[in-house]
């Protein structure tokens, strides 16, 4: 295949990621191969990057799809030996011994090897002896009975699994603190560091299994595969752990932004009436003349927040990043108040304390709280009912009501005829439901009943949410 | 302007600025390409530094844009001295004819350039440092277009100017909004991050060589364990060079607990901040 091949196919692949890639930009990318020693690797990366990926959202994206397409070695062993290279090593013997899988951890050399030179990568940080680890393990433990009888695939999992690399901190923190006390910051920090060059090793992992993949099959359809979606755009619903921390991490950015763009939308829409007094004294300068026209300023209309919330179980990610980003946003309303309810209510707003730590609230708020009752199942319509009753006066003329919840109410009471005083109250009203419209009035959501109330928007990711945030502090 | 990526790397830690392999690639793509660069990253990560540098290694001189809202034509681009205009007008002999008065006000005499016509105008090497173009409106990114896609700016009363010696531009953001596409399509893009703690200590050492190496080891891996923790500003590059000074100052020749507790303020700026690394990290609590 030429280089101009791969690269209308990389093109083509990283379009097909969701990167919006323009034929000018495409062009750019074959101008700056030019330019470079396309030898190196990591070069390529860098001047592909610069012309073709102009968000950073959608880097990862790029990296996945650059190790498909421009692997670093091929086949088996077709690197150059480097000087951090294993010794003695026999690429095919463990892929080739089907048993070897199923040997107990203890009786395993090349197991031991491995490890060793993992442990060897942790300790030193030596990126050269990462690379040989990487693909040494994934040649060892990668190798998993593919779909028809007779082929093999490759699964990061069963690498990852074999490697545990986590058992190896213990024996790794012991050399590096060499006797210093434990629990303290010395060993916090050795931790960060370890940790850290473990995901490195991890994403190495990644990249070789990729790799093997795409020499089974071809590079576009890996590429197709193993492209995730970026992160404002992970499901709050099916998110697994690691991306609700990395979703935690944009809530303060995306507030940020929010923030920026509030105050800025809030500015532009800030010309008032014509104050004729000053406009008429100004047009003396220029004769009588009223070149510019001065205007009063509008007072800044704030909103109050009235956020309530759902925390049982299914929803309770959804719920606490819907929190974690009003508290961030604070400054842009007047007052915001929180409460939530799973079968008992209970206002959380006490947790929120200005300046405080918000993702520290959102622990205690799910420690503390007293929102079960008896069956810690989520009852809508006891919820707006103890609402009206306990906070009759949360709701006035200038409130903004915010639910958040699945609307799956258990087949219990739904309460609309409150629900309907509370939104009349309330200056709006909005529901924001974590599911896919297209499942709402499965099984027992009651999102259109509710919906006929109040207005019920979609907010299943980030940038959904981001979005509906904007709107409502205008 | 420069030879290779490796030569990029070189000349820029000549002048203390410490790029990884990415950074010089990209500056050196975009330098043989004559193509505007684009730089985001957190707020002090180096960005604006990074121009700074570039402009010092190769002896070219720095202009400088600082965006902001509501910043317009008249700042950015030129603008005719009107005082000066007049003064010809009324100065202008009784029998001159207006023809003649209106070619002679509209010349370079009674231009004020101000920083991307001066760029472009200029002939001798330049580095044009936008800075912050997310703090400006929509539209000025349209005026900067032209100037960064042709750099060529039209003044309709002069005709078009085009740059004799194309200037190297670097276009800084804090990604508060997202540029339009039309900008990024132009330029070559960057994103810095967090160096790596091995380059941060690298860095700290440049900025501050007279920090025991051991120090500078424990400094950067404490400002890496505080960035994982979830803060409102985690600590920036600068913020880590300031904590060497300020260590150095006082005279702290081992980062501990407690010599932490007493600095921490230099890198973190939020109470809540605070108050979660002294949670995470152990922190002793240190009488004000």
């Amino acid at each position: 295949m030429s280089l101009l091949d791969r690269h209308v196919g990389f093109v083509a692949a990283l379009r097909e990621a969701g990167v919006t890639v323009s034929v000018a930009e495409g062009l750019d990318a074959v101008a700056s191969m030019r330019t470079i020693e396309l030898v190196d690797r990591e070069q390529l990366r860098a001047a592909l990057a610069a012309t073709l990926v102009k968000r950073q959202m959608h880097r990862p994206t790029f990296d996945t799809v650059f190790d498909v397409f421009y692997p670093p070695v091929t086949g088996e062993s077709a690197a150059p030996p480097s000087p951090g290279q294993i010794p003695d090593r026999d690429p095919d013997a463990a892929h080739r011994d089907p048993d070897a899988a199923h040997r107990g951890p203890l009786e395993d050399p090349t197991r031991d090897r491995i490890r060793e030179a993992l442990a060897q990568y942790l300790r030193d940080g030596d990126e050269r002896v990462l690379d040989s680890v990487a693909r040494d393990a994934v040649a060892a433990f990668g190798a998993v009975a593919g779909r028809a009888p007779g082929q093999t695939s490759w699964s990061r999992m069963s690498v990852l699994e074999r490697v545990s690399a986590q058992t190896l901190m213990a024996g790794l923190l012991e050399q590096v603190l060499r006797g210093e006390d434990r629990g303290g910051l010395a060993e916090r920090l050795a931790r960060t560091t370890i940790n850290e060059r473990i995901a490195l090793f991890e994403r190495r992992v990644d990249v070789d299994v990729r790799r093997r993949l795409a020499e089974l099959t071809d590079a576009e359809s890996v590429a197709r595969t193993s492209v995730r979606p970026t992160i404002e755009r992970v499901n709050f619903m099916g998110a697994t752990r690691a991306d609700l921390v990395a979703m935690r991490r944009e809530i303060q950015p995306l507030a940020r932004r929010l923030a920026a763009r509030l105050a800025m939308d809030q500015r532009r829409h800030r010309r008032g009436q014509l104050d004729f007094r000053r406009t008429i004294r100004a047009s003396l300068s220029s004769g009588g003349v009223p070149i510019t026209t001065v205007h009063r300023p509008r007072r800044p209309l704030k909103t109050d927040l009235v956020v309530l919330c759902d925390v049982s179980e299914s929803v309770t990610s959804f719920a606490h990043f819907t929190l974690l980003l009003v508290y961030a946003l604070r400054e842009q309303f007047s007052r915001v108040r929180a409460f939530a309810f799973v079968d008992e209510l209970d206002e959380v707003t006490r947790f929120f304390t200005p300046g405080g730590d918000v993702i520290e609230a959102v622990t205690r708020l799910a420690n503390e709280a007293d929102v079960t009752w008896i069956l810690g199942r989520t009852d809508y319509g006891r919820a707006f009912e103890l609402f009206a009753h306990r906070f009759p006066d949360a709701i006035g003329p200038r409130t903004s009501l915010l639910i958040l919840g699945d609307a799956r109410s258990n087949y219990g009471e739904l309460a609309l005829p409150t629900l309907a005083e509370l939104t009349d109250k309330a200056k709006h009203a909005f529901w924001l439901n974590p599911e896919r419209e297209s499942i709402w009035d499965t099984g027992d959501s009651r999102a259109s009943d509710f919906a006929a109330i109040v207005p019920m928007v979609e907010c299943r990711n980030l940038a959904q949410l981001g979005d509906f945030v904007r709107g409502l502090g205008q | 302007m420069f030879g290779s990526p490796a030569d990029v790397a070189s000349e820029l830690a000549r002048v203390r600025y410490l790029a990884d392999a990415a950074t010089a690639t990209t500056v050196y793509v975009a330098a043989t390409l004559e193509k505007p660069l684009l730089v985001e990253g957190q707020a002090g990560v180096g960005k604006t530094q990074l121009a700074k540098a570039v402009a010092e290694a190769t002896g070219a001189e720095l202009i400088r844009l600082q965006c902001y809202e509501g910043l317009d034509e008249a700042r950015a681009l030129y603008e005719w001295n009107y005082k000066k205009q007049l003064l010809r007008i009324q100065a202008a002999p009784a029998d001159q004819a207006w023809e003649q008065t209106h070619d002679d006000i509209f010349t370079d005499e009674f231009l004020l350039t101000r920083p991307l016509l001066t760029a472009i105008r200029r002939d001798r090497p330049t580095v044009l440092l936008i800075d912050e173009a997310d703090k400006t409106d929509v539209e000025v990114e349209a005026l900067l277009l032209e100037v960064l896609s042709d750099y060529q700016v039209t003044i309709p009363e002069l005709g078009t100017i085009t740059a004799t010696r194309r200037p190297f531009v670097v276009v800084t953001s804090n990604a508060t909004r997202e540029l339009s596409e039309a900008l990024k399509r132009r330029c070559l893009y960057l994103h810095l991050d967090y160096p790596s703690p091995e380059r941060e200590r690298e860095i700290v050492l440049a900025q501050v060589p007279e920090i025991e190496p051991d120090l500078a080891d424990q400094l950067v891996r404490t400002a890496a364990t505080l960035r994982t923790l979830e803060l409102k500003k985690a600590p920036s590059v600068a913020e880590t060079i300031d904590w060497a000074r300020t260590l150095l100052a006082l005279g702290i020749g081992d980062l501990d607990e407690t010599a932490i507790a007493r600095t921490l303020g230099v890198v973190l700026k939020h109470n809540s901040d605070h108050a979660r690394a002294a949670k995470e990290l152990g922190l002793p609590d240190v009488p004000e």
